[in-house]
């Protein structure tokens, strides 16, 4: 569909403008999707924690408060930018768009159904893995630049999370790798066709648990959101940050969460597969349903997964939150990548011949 | 042995999470306890505490004999009263005003009173735009008690039997 729009604009313009137009077309069709379902998680949020407090969340603006993520955005552009006395004004403008354009720019190679992908290309995982470890780069100028304590503690603690739950995340990815036997995002979805004890979460269940407990600590999210622990250091390392500087923060963050729970789906969950193919009666019978409302449905799953652990557990200490990661999940994840070898190695059926 | 396996597929298979998560998820489909106040409201007590009133028999006369027990047991100080001999003998109030801003709602006043004058209303939805708003008067607490007498008598027959 897109190359017929460029060879159609190439009619009229030059080549590189033609070229240029599309790919601003294709990643709007992407951005703008992302932004909106971004505005909607949030309500989603609190309405979610608010039922699992038994209470009903917002409710006050349009019909089950579903226009408050319009009001809040509009309340957070119209408030004033502050900023701090004797802090770095160009760092302290450059961190949210630090934050925010990785976030952004993983969706690249995101594919949202069989060949619906901005670029296909060969080393996807290690792509989005790339890309999403600059956000912390934005966390850390963030704090820096604040020219404040409790800004720069949580861009320490930032700093050291993230980086230490990359590990244990690499190490899950490389498991998926190593059935898959591709870094090709369409490719690993392709592993998985044929219903649902096809996909890898059933061979690889450990590593889903821990990619999806390192998701959770990358994206700052309860129980590991010691980086901005109300109690003890206010809001962590974006205190500091009035109107759409927190805004853009927060964006950030939820676009991190959406990003992961696309990533968990297409790498254990079988991407767009449907999860009745093979069955007798019901494959059929959803036939008809497109890829992509799998692929949604199962990242609709992840995010509510998302926010029920927000709504259960209580915050770790930091101590155990670095040991959680160091001594728990790090060598779990590489026993995992030895079993998976030997696995392999041997051709242990059904998975892994 | 088998102690610390059982420990560490308790640890391992993250049970107690699930518990948790288990308790979080049955909630979730909880009937809601939220009341949208504008739209909907809580029942009131007869006993409810809100705005005050001065009431009156049922043939005009007012009650309040300016004993000033409610002036006496006022514990914030908020009521003041002055008092004369009306022309017909009688002992009333020429001045008889709450601070509004130092009440605090504990109704004393209303147990104090001989006679029944000195209420306090359901009423709690009232807000003040100006400065000495705050000051209700004797005028304005008569009109009160005028304006929701027959709430205010129901109140007081249902709690009647407790007294």
């Amino acid at each position: 569909m897109f190359n017929a729009l460029q060879s159609w604009l190439s009619v009229f313009m030059w080549d590189w403008l033609a070229i240029f137009i599309t790919l601003s077309v294709q990643m709007m069709v992407v951005i703008i999707p992302v932004m909106v379902a971004v505005a909607f998680l949030t309500l989603a949020e609190r309405k979610v924690i608010g039922f699992m407090q038994v209470r009903m969340g917002p409710n006050r603006v349009g019909p089950y408060g579903i226009l408050q993520p319009f009001a809040d955005a509009l309340k957070l552009i119209m408030k004033e930018i502050v900023r701090p006395h004797q802090s770095n004004l160009y760092l302290f403008i450059a961190a949210p768009v630090l934050a925010l354009a990785p976030v952004i720019a993983a969706w690249a190679v995101i594919p949202f159904d069989e060949g619906v992908v901005v670029s296909d290309i060969n080393v996807g995982v290690l792509y989005v893995l790339a890309v999403s470890s600059i956000v912390v780069y934005g966390v850390i100028i963030a704090g820096w630049a604040s020219n404040s304590k409790y800004a720069f503690l949580g861009a320490l603690r930032a700093s050291a999370q993230k980086v230490s739950y990359e590990i244990a995340m690499g190490f899950a990815l490389v498991t998926v790798l190593m059935v898959a036997g591709s870094m090709n995002l369409t490719e690993i979805v392709h592993g998985q066709q044929g219903g649902i004890w096809n996909w890898y979460w059933i061979p690889l269940l450990p590593m889903f648990a821990v990619y999806f407990i390192s998701g959770l600590a990358e994206t700052n999210r309860t129980p590991f959101d010691v980086v901005e622990g109300e109690a003890e250091i206010v809001a962590g390392f974006h205190v500091e940050y009035s109107s759409m500087g927190f805004g853009v923060f927060m964006l950030a963050e939820y676009g991190m969460m959406v990003l992961i729970s696309f990533m968990t789906a297409i790498m254990f969950m079988g991407g767009w597969y449907s999860p009745f193919e093979n069955i007798p009666l019901l494959d059929p019978l959803t036939a008809w349903i497109p890829g992509f409302f799998w692929l949604f449905l199962k990242v609709a799953f992840l995010l509510f997964c998302f926010i029920w652990f927000r709504a259960t557990f209580p915050r770790y200490r930091y101590d155990q939150l670095m040991r959680l990661g160091w001594k728990v999940l790090i060598p779990l994840t590489i026993v995992w990548v030895f079993v998976v070898g030997i696995l392999h190695y041997f051709q242990v059926g059904p998975w892994f011949n | 042995m088998i102690a610390f396996l059982k420990h560490q597929v308790k640890t391992f298979g993250l049970i107690e999470l699930f518990k948790g998560l288990a308790v979080t998820g049955k909630y979730f489909f909880k009937k809601k306890i939220t009341v949208r106040y504008p739209e909907e409201k809580t029942p009131l007590s007869p006993r409810f505490r809100g705005h005050h009133a001065l009431r009156r028999y049922a043939n005009g006369e007012e009650r309040c004999i300016a004993c000033k027990l409610c002036e006496a047991v006022c514990p914030a100080n908020a009521i003041t009263i002055e008092a004369e001999q009306r022309d017909d003998g009688t002992r009333r109030t020429t001045r008889y005003d709450i601070d509004m801003f130092k009440c605090i709602y504990c109704g004393f006043c209303e147990e104090a009173c001989p006679v029944d004058a000195i209420v306090e209303t359901r009423v709690f939805e009232y807000e003040f735009h100006e400065r000495g708003e705050n000051i209700v008067t004797k005028e304005k607490l008569l009109a009160f008690g005028d304006k929701h007498e027959a709430q205010i008598a129901a109140d007081r027959a249902a709690d009647a039997k407790y007294r």
